[in-house]
């Protein structure tokens, strides 16, 4: 029975790679360009690499100084906020995903309070357990970094995202046409322009435009810059589902006497939502990808703290290192994300 | 009256819109006020004068004839050409990459198909800035250098200061050539237009894929040997701990373009896979039983159909790479970001004005792009009659 098995398995790759003899060239090719680029690869990373030690001294030259990652694995986490506070990031992680991951399995009424009161009170509870103040001890944000302000920005830019790319999709439908242009001008402004050159806009111009005295911190300029640009691209995502809908879904709304707000909060915003949410998902991925861009400005996100480890003349020459293990994580992040759109595009979990 | 009114619509819309336009003009009047209040408390002189003060900064990596002596309207500009440049190339090369991945995934090879799956969902999947700063720091850094660079054919030099190249002494012969080319292409598409015309008129065919490879392969490459002889070259030379000679594109640039390409093909590929796919089979099928063969099948009907689905997200890729081009600026590659949104905002402190110039650079050339793939897409376009 095995070996019928094994021969059948083996049946099924002889026909994968070698049916024909060309077939069988392309397999070699292909096979000795991937053994070409991956064998180095593996043999730094795994097989000549150092994992346990203190210092550079223990690592082996040749192979990945594994080391380096584990001496400076709370920097990449949570950048230079100290040591002593980390518990709070840690706990607001712990608080969030109790509040989010059960909206996945609850339903109706239920699913839209915890929802909503998650919505309401878990940023505002984030920004303060970061920061501190009222009894907590101050952090500022220049000592955030690493991962866990990757997420921060992310998330923070998301809120005002989504929102504000739910009222511009809305706006680019209006009856209005003041509101229709508005919304027009603002999206393909936005869309049109670079992210790093928002980033830089947003740090130069938000203090300028404010009351002289009224400062805004440095981390806020950033995340507003990215939140505007990204519902642009949000707003996008939505309008498609919005055009998706069938007209005879606002016709029996207006049929049954409800009025504009009724009919889109009601009847054409949830529909649209669901259909859409595969196209935002992917917005959020770009978003996370594009939070990257801080380090312009000098704000140490994940890739940020990876780029300044590399000056540390403790340990030199780990670029590698550095750059694989920070790629790593943003790939899982991204790759997990765009499996879960996926899944909704085809009608998953979650979907409807 | 007042109830009556309340309840016309058109009424209801005119107070919405002007309660909105009164309170932008509200909201941008205080942003303005603001701004004015703390330019004069930074003593800052709003205008474009500026633009028109030496720069005396020195850009590393030149297109245009701008020097550290010339004003700052000519450093927007080198910076401008250096964003073209780079973006250009990178679109025609991550196009080229992502069209084979792309059909490499459509492969009925399990191995191919698989390889380029896994390239796309490892690229798409990754920050750009991580692919620009891996390229910059881990494989150019590690390169050897200058003085044990990796030759190839004693001319063309790899090293961790970037790409040595020769560089001809008198450039004006190119442009000759250059010509010749350009003359060629047109030739050869009267000759596309004169045979389809016969063929709609007698049903002949035409040499028209001899005459192509005449005038668009042979015509230019010996136009280009001809300039090549006609002119000197300044060879890079080995020395003792630098090379002396040649044209140096500098390794921002290298990296930055390997990084768009890279990064770009991974979602080319996936558009043109979908293009592909999104050809029904039965057309394919249709087409063999009418007898084509299959290099006929995938010019006169998979092809055409399958642009009509890719064109479109096509330009969205383009318009990224333009604007993904100022991702340069983290690595100090001289683009107008990190020229003159970096160096030159530095230097003179005109935040809003040069900011606005900048952006106006990628709107501007955004709509550029847009507009000759709407031209584009409007040729190909579906031709109801």
């Amino acid at each position: 029975m095995s070996a019928r098995v094994r021969s059948s398995s083996l049946a099924l790759w002889r026909a994968r790679l070698f049916s024909t003899p060309l077939d069988s060239a392309i397999s070699l090719l292909v096979l000795a360009g991937l053994i070409w680029a991956f064998a180095p690869l593996v043999r730094w990373a795994l097989i000549n690499a150092t994992w346990a030690g203190e210092s550079r001294a223990d690592c082996v030259p040749g192979g990945a100084c594994w080391v380096f990652i584990k001496a400076r694995f709370g920097q990449f986490m949570y950048g230079f906020y100290p040591a002593t506070e980390r518990w709070r990031p840690n706990l607001f992680l712990g608080l969030a995903l109790a509040g989010i991951v059960p909206l996945f399995w609850l339903e109706g009424r239920t699913r839209l309070r915890l929802g909503l009161v998650v919505l309401l009170t878990l940023p505002v509870l984030g920004v303060w357990l970061l920061g501190g103040g009222l009894g907590l001890r101050a952090v500022e944000t220049r000592d955030w970094g690493g991962l866990m302000l990757t997420l921060f920005i992310a998330v923070y830019a998301g809120l005002i995202s989504v929102p504000l790319g739910i009222l511009l999709a809305l706006g680019r439908q209006s009856r209005l046409p003041l509101v229709r242009t508005l919304s027009v001008v603002f999206i393909e402004f936005w869309r049109g322009v670079p992210i790093i050159a928002v980033i830089f806009l947003a740090s130069l111009l938000l203090p300028l435009i404010m009351p002289a005295g009224v400062g805004v911190d440095r981390l806020a300029r950033a995340v507003i810059g990215l939140g505007l640009v990204i519902a642009a691209y949000m707003a996008e995502a939505v309008r498609g589902g919005l055009q998706a809908l069938p007209k005879g879904q606002t016709e029996a709304a207006a049929a049954l006497g409800l009025g504009y707000w009724q009919t889109t909060g009601l009847i054409t915003l949830p529909q649209a939502l669901r259909i859409s949410l595969p196209a935002m998902t992917n917005e959020f991925i770009a978003l996370i990808k594009n939070t990257t861009l801080v380090l312009v400005v000098s704000i140490l996100d994940l890739l940020g703290i990876a780029q300044g480890s590399l000056a540390d003349p403790a340990w030199v020459g780990m670029n590698m290192e550095a750059y694989l293990f920070s790629g790593t994580i943003y790939w899982l992040i991204c790759f997990a994300l765009s499996r879960w759109s996926r899944s909704l595009e085809a009608g998953g979990p979650g979907s409807h | 009256m007042l109830r009556r009114l309340y309840y016309d619509a058109r009424v209801r819309d005119l107070f919405w819109q002007i309660v909105i336009s009164v309170g932008l003009v509200a909201l941008t009047i205080f942003f303005v006020r603001n701004a004015s209040q703390n330019m004069v408390n930074a003593g800052i002189a709003s205008g474009f004068d500026f633009l028109w003060r030496s720069s005396g900064i020195d850009v590393p990596f030149v297109l245009t004839s701008y020097t550290a002596s010339d004003n700052i309207w000519a450093l927007f500009w080198a910076g401008v050409a250096n964003t073209l440049f780079v973006s250009f190339l990178a679109m025609i090369l991550a196009t080229i990459m992502g069209f084979l991945i792309g059909l490499a995934r459509l492969s009925s090879h399990w191995l191919l198909s698989t390889a380029a799956g896994a390239y796309v969902e490892f690229v798409r999947n990754i920050p750009l800035l991580f692919f620009v700063l891996f390229w910059y720091f881990g494989v150019i850094a590690a390169l050897p250098q200058p003085r044990d660079s990796l030759g190839f054919f004693s001319a063309i030099f790899l090293n961790n200061r970037g790409l040595t190249v020769p560089s001809p002494m008198d450039g004006s012969v190119f442009r000759w050539a250059l010509l010749a080319i350009l003359l060629a292409g047109a030739a050869q598409w009267l000759v596309v237009r004169w045979a389809a015309a016969r063929k709609a008129r007698t049903g002949q065919d035409a040499p028209v894929i001899a005459a192509g490879l005449m005038l668009c392969l042979v015509v230019p490459v010996v136009a280009l040997v001809i300039a090549a002889r006609a002119t000197g070259w300044d060879m890079p030379q080995p020395g003792r701990f630098n090379l002396r000679g040649g044209f140096v594109i500098i390794p921002e640039f290298v990296a930055l373009l390997a990084a768009l390409v890279t990064y770009t093909a991974g979602f080319v590929a996936e558009i043109v896979r979908g293009g592909i796919a999104a050809v029904v089979k039965g057309q394919r099928e249709a087409a063999a039983s009418l007898g084509l063969r299959p290099g006929q099948i995938l010019r006169f009907v998979v092809v055409p159909q399958a642009l009509r689905v890719m064109i479109p997200p096509m330009t969205s890729q383009y318009l990224n790479v333009l604007k993904n081009s100022s991702f340069g600026a983290a690595i100090a590659y001289p683009d107008v970001v990190s020229l003159f949104m970096g160096s030159a905002l530095n230097n003179t402190g005109q935040a809003i004005e040069i900011i606005a110039m900048t952006l106006a650079v990628y709107l501007f050339f955004g709509l550029i792009v847009s507009a000759l793939m709407n031209w584009y897409n409007a040729r190909i376009a579906l031709v109801s009659r």
